[in-house]
């Protein structure tokens, strides 16, 4: 019955979406308030029913999971009623039909909120947003009914379901896909702003007021998602790498890029009514971006470690859709632009410039990944295979992370408008000599190459140089805004740090020892303890004991090497032991011969602020948007109050 | 003028998406193709695959007749499927060179004992440098050499029945 | 002893010249460091620029795979050889093409990968200039 009952709230909820997108555009038609208006007053309700429909269907699915109805075909195939609770409910979305229905739930909900509280931007503005939403929803509606429908029922209950690849049960796994969803479908609500914005000719400060909150909660979730799953790949993947530049990493990383543009340059438009047609090429961007990842993920046209969920069909069917909402929302732009003014010019000392800069170089940036990503594709077009990876990504995009890195430092604590070099000239120098003393301490003391170098130095200029709009300031008057952006620079120079200082002074040890022998790694000395087999509910493995010491109390370590037999995988399992300067990781790897085994032996300098800096990142995301829509939220009550108290005069009066 | 700027970004995402929707449609072919083709075998000493066997160089391929160098291993399964045609090219008196990859004598044993021996020659490239050396990427892999020990045509993996008359073909040009 | 004598003979022949028969029987250097740490940093950065061919877009230096091993095995010997890192990716690359290199040449067929960033950086410069104050 569940499921049926959650068939029928998608399929109404698509109903629902459909009269939205109508209803919204129509209103948009008429010129006049008459009919037009009766019509799209059915907007708003419409987005807010759709989105308690869309989560009541999710539901229903979240609860066939949990109870493992195995007469539904999607909980037979992906789920077992072996599994622990948490990670049967985790499977719901664990595979392609159950994550496009969270995907949908969390788009109609965000419609929904938009319905019931956005009300700064015109009524007619609002509802042409709520009907661009309801397009692009209208089009992953007709995807999930038509050719992924997650209710349907086998014909005979399955006997046990299929689905316990062991690999899905991570919690690292479990959540990282819907974090990253909430990212996307957060910069698809900030697409669907920008479309009715350039609809109904409101690209105003207003509006960029009204979509900034969306664009930092995509943004935090999408800086969530992205060091979830470079954390798991660190540990699971055995080779201490954490991030490959893999086609499946570049695909969760460009719109994270995209965003962060965004995020500015929305700052820019709402402070200073400057950057029009820049926000809302971004906004377009941005979603594309997610569009085109999730398109690279599913479709298997690039080969990568990770891929999820391939299926060439579903790959043309997400193409089709970016085709007609990023095509159309391209085609919007070049009619519409020209007829936006680039709103007001600015000095080449203010923060307008070092964001517009920033802008720019984080364009680029994203622009060298996508170019690198797609290459191979383009490439193999041509009849050509070629690979481009790791040393290419990191070069290339050093040229343009470097200078912004440098302009990052200075631009919060340059003023608006017009600003003179001399006042922050203090603050300049301070910040070059911390650079260079740093540069050229690492230079002398370590053989670590230029680039881990650099990154080291902007790293130490980025933490000073983020808590300077601090200075000076009462701390209790500073905005939650200031201190959110203020965290997330922090952020940056922490996890930039972590990533230097990982690269430029990791340290390895490939050793085949038997056991009672020892190597040396880092501060540590790894002695084998010895090697023994395990079982576990659906695998065994062998896994060594490692007494593990830095001249203090020896600890003991297990990494395994674990074998599962449904499906057929082997996996290791890395051991971790930090201490505070940095990380021991340890791997076992296979039987050298006369007793001996492959150890793989890694210390890395102060490896794990890199995921710390990322939550510190996402934190002040998460502080900025609260604070943006407290201050929003005062400031429309003063509005009122101020009307309230004009039309008590005028009855006075 | 100033409005074609805007149409940049959708002649761009146009292109994209011709590119993207014709690269669907394609069949995704991972196979690396060797550059080697048409050119000589690298100079190689193999120690013999069988247990009274004589080791192979890429001197034994010089002698003016063309020959099949089959790259296999006993661990491939592809390899089991791939035996019989061996045979039916061997019976077509095709000389096949076989380097079995990270192999032992014993498995090599084992394996021709139960899925036949089409094998002239046969060597053990335990490092698989020979197998690097010619741009093979992966097991099995057959190549035609001819009479100069030249690199002919590439056969990237296992043989079917359709495949023989290809690979008889090509033997016969390498006489040329 | 005589195992031990025919490793050394072996290495020695893996060391004295790459013309020499490719038959390297001896140890596989796949997990075992090179005793030059400069050496050993050479290889580890070749390694991790090359790509494993029967993987799913993995460097050899991150791959269990057996070939990833032996190309591991090959970039060892041939450092410890003596040759140039250059030398050892284009050996590679004239066997199976670009494909085989994570890290393309500035110069060649893949110049677009590397002249479209300077585009990009050369509009956006103009693109900012536009947006300053005092010029129209």
């Amino acid at each position: 019955m569940t499921a049926e009952i959650g068939l029928a709230a998608l399929w109404m909820a698509a109903a629902l979406c459909v009269m939205q997108f109508i209803t919204g555009a129509l209103a948009l038609r008429a010129d006049t308030v008459s009919e037009g208006a009766d019509i799209g007053a059915i907007t708003r309700p419409a987005a807010i029913v759709q989105g308690l429909l869309a989560m009541t269907a999710f539901v229903c699915l979240l609860w066939l999971f949990a109870i493992t109805d195995l007469s539904v075909k999607l909980v037979a195939s992906n789920s077992h009623s072996d599994k622990p609770l948490l990670y049967k409910i985790t499977g719901a979305w664990g595979n392609h039909e159950g994550s496009m229905s969270l995907w949908i739930a969390v788009m109609a909900l965000s419609g929904a909120a938009i319905g019931a509280l956005e009300k700064r931007l015109p009524e007619k503005t609002i509802q042409a947003v709520l009907a661009a939403q309801g397009a692009v929803g209208a089009g992953f509606y007709a995807f999930i009914i038509g050719s992924s429908n997650p209710f349907e029922r086998l014909p005979t209950p399955a006997a046990q379901g299929a689905g316990l690849n062991p690999l899905l049960q991570d919690f690292g796994l479990a959540f990282h896909p819907p974090t990253l969803y909430m990212g996307y479908v957060g910069l698809s609500v900030a697409f669907s702003f920008v479309v009715g914005a350039l609809v109904t000719r409101q690209v105003t400060p207003d509006f960029a007021r009204a979509m900034r909150p969306w664009v930092l909660g995509a943004w935090v979730f999408l800086t969530l998602g992205i060091s979830a799953g470079s954390w798991w790949a660190y540990y699971e993947l055995g080779w201490g790498g954490w991030w490959f530049w893999d086609p499946v990493e570049n695909a969760s990383l460009m719109p994270w890029l995209a965003a962060t543009a965004l995020l500015h340059s929305v700052t820019v438009l709402a402070a200073r009514d400057a950057l029009r047609t820049w926000t809302v090429m971004l906004g377009v961007v941005a979603f594309s971006m997610s569009m085109l990842g999730t398109f690279i993920v599913r479709s298997g046209v690039l080969t990568s470690v990770h891929s999820f969920a391939v299926d060439p069909e579903r790959g043309a069917f997400i193409l089709i859709l970016l085709a007609i909402y990023i095509g159309g929302a391209l085609a919007l732009f070049a009619w519409r632009a020209g007829t936006i003014s680039e709103g007001k010019r600015f000095a080449l000392a203010s923060r307008e410039a070092a964001l517009v800069f920033n802008n720019i170089m984080l364009c680029a940036i994203l622009g060298v990944v996508l170019l690198g990503t797609l290459y191979p594709l383009m490439a193999e077009a041509m009849g050509d295979r070629v690979s481009v990876g790791a040393p290419y990504f990191n070069s290339v995009s050093a040229v343009f992370a470097l200078p912004m890195f440098a302009i990052m430092a200075v631009g919060p604590i340059l003023r608006w408008r017009q600003d003179s070099g001399g006042r922050i000239s203090k603050a300049a120098i301070l910040l070059a000599a911390i650079g260079i003393v740093t540069f050229v301490a690492g230079w002398l003391a370590s053989d670590a190459g230029i680039l881990p170098l650099l990154g080291l130095a902007f790293a130490a200029v980025l933490g000073v140089a983020s808590v300077l709009p601090l200075y000076s300031r009462s701390l209790r008057r500073t905005p939650l805004a200031t201190w959110g952006m203020v965290l997330a620079h922090l952020g940056i120079a922490v996890s930039l740090f972590g990533m230097a200082s990982e690269s430029g002074f990791s340290k390895e040890t490939l050793a085949a020892v038997s056991a009672g022998e020892s190597a040396a790694i880092g501060p540590y000395e790894v002695t084998l303890l010895g090697v023994e087999p395990l079982a576990g509910p659906n695998w065994t493995a062998l896994e060594a004991r490692l007494s593990v010491s830095d001249g203090s109390e020896p600890v003991v370590l297990r990494p395994q090497s674990r074998s599962y037999v449904q499906p057929v995988q082997t996996t290791t399992e890395s051991a971790l032991h930090n201490r505070w300067d940095g990380q021991l990781y340890v791997v076992l790897g296979q039987a050298a011969g006369d007793g001996r085994w492959q150890l793989r032996l890694w210390w890395k300098p102060f490896v794990t602020l890199i995921w710390y800096g990322s939550i510190l990142i996402a934190l002040g995301g998460a502080m900025a948007a609260v604070g943006h829509i407290m201050t929003g939220h005062r400031r429309r009550r003063l509005v009122v109050r101020l009307k309230e108290r004009r039309a008590e005069e005028a009855a006075l009066a | 003028m100033k409005r074609a700027i805007f149409f940049i970004p959708l002649a761009m995402f146009t292109l994209f998406v011709g590119i993207a929707s014709y690269q669907l449609t394609q069949p995704k072919d991972d196979a690396v193709p060797s550059r080697m083709v048409g050119k000589p075998l690298p100079v190689f000493e193999l120690p013999a695959g069988r247990a009274n066997g004589v080791p192979v160089t890429n001197a034994d391929f010089t002698d003016g007749k063309p020959r099949l160098l089959n790259i296999w291993a006993t661990w491939c399964l592809p390899c089991i499927a791939e035996a019989p045609q061996l045979e039916a090219l061997k019976e077509a008196g095709v000389p096949i060179v076989g380097l079995a990859i990270r192999d032992t004598p014993e498995d090599i044993a084992q394996f021709l004992e139960t899925h036949g021996d089409p094998y002239t020659g046969l060597a053990i490239d335990q490092r698989s440098m020979v197998q690097l050396g010619i741009g093979s990427s992966g097991v099995p892999e057959t190549f035609v050499i001819d009479g100069k020990g030249i690199i002919r045509h590439q056969h990237i993996g296992d043989i079917r029945e359709r495949d023989i008359p290809i690979l008889l073909q090509e033997l016969e040009d390498a006489r040329r | 002893m005589i195992r031990y004598l025919a490793f050394l003979a072996a290495l020695l022949i893996a060391i004295s010249s790459s013309a020499v028969p490719l038959s390297a029987q001896e140890t596989s250097l796949a997990n075992v460091q090179l005793s030059d740490p400069v050496q050993e940093a050479k290889a580890k950065e070749l390694m991790e620029s090359l790509r494993c061919l029967t993987c799913q877009s993995q460097s050899i230096a991150d791959s269990d795979a057996e070939m990833a091993e032996d190309m591991r095995h090959l970039v060892r010997t041939r450092v410890q050889a003596g040759e140039s890192s250059d030398e050892i990716r284009n050996w590679l690359v004239e066997r199976y093409g670009d494909y085989v290199s994570y890290s393309p040449d500035v110069i060649g067929p893949n110049w677009p990968l590397y002249a479209i960033p300077g585009l990009l950086l050369l509009v956006g410069i103009a693109l900012f200039l536009r947006r300053l104050r005092g010029r129209s």
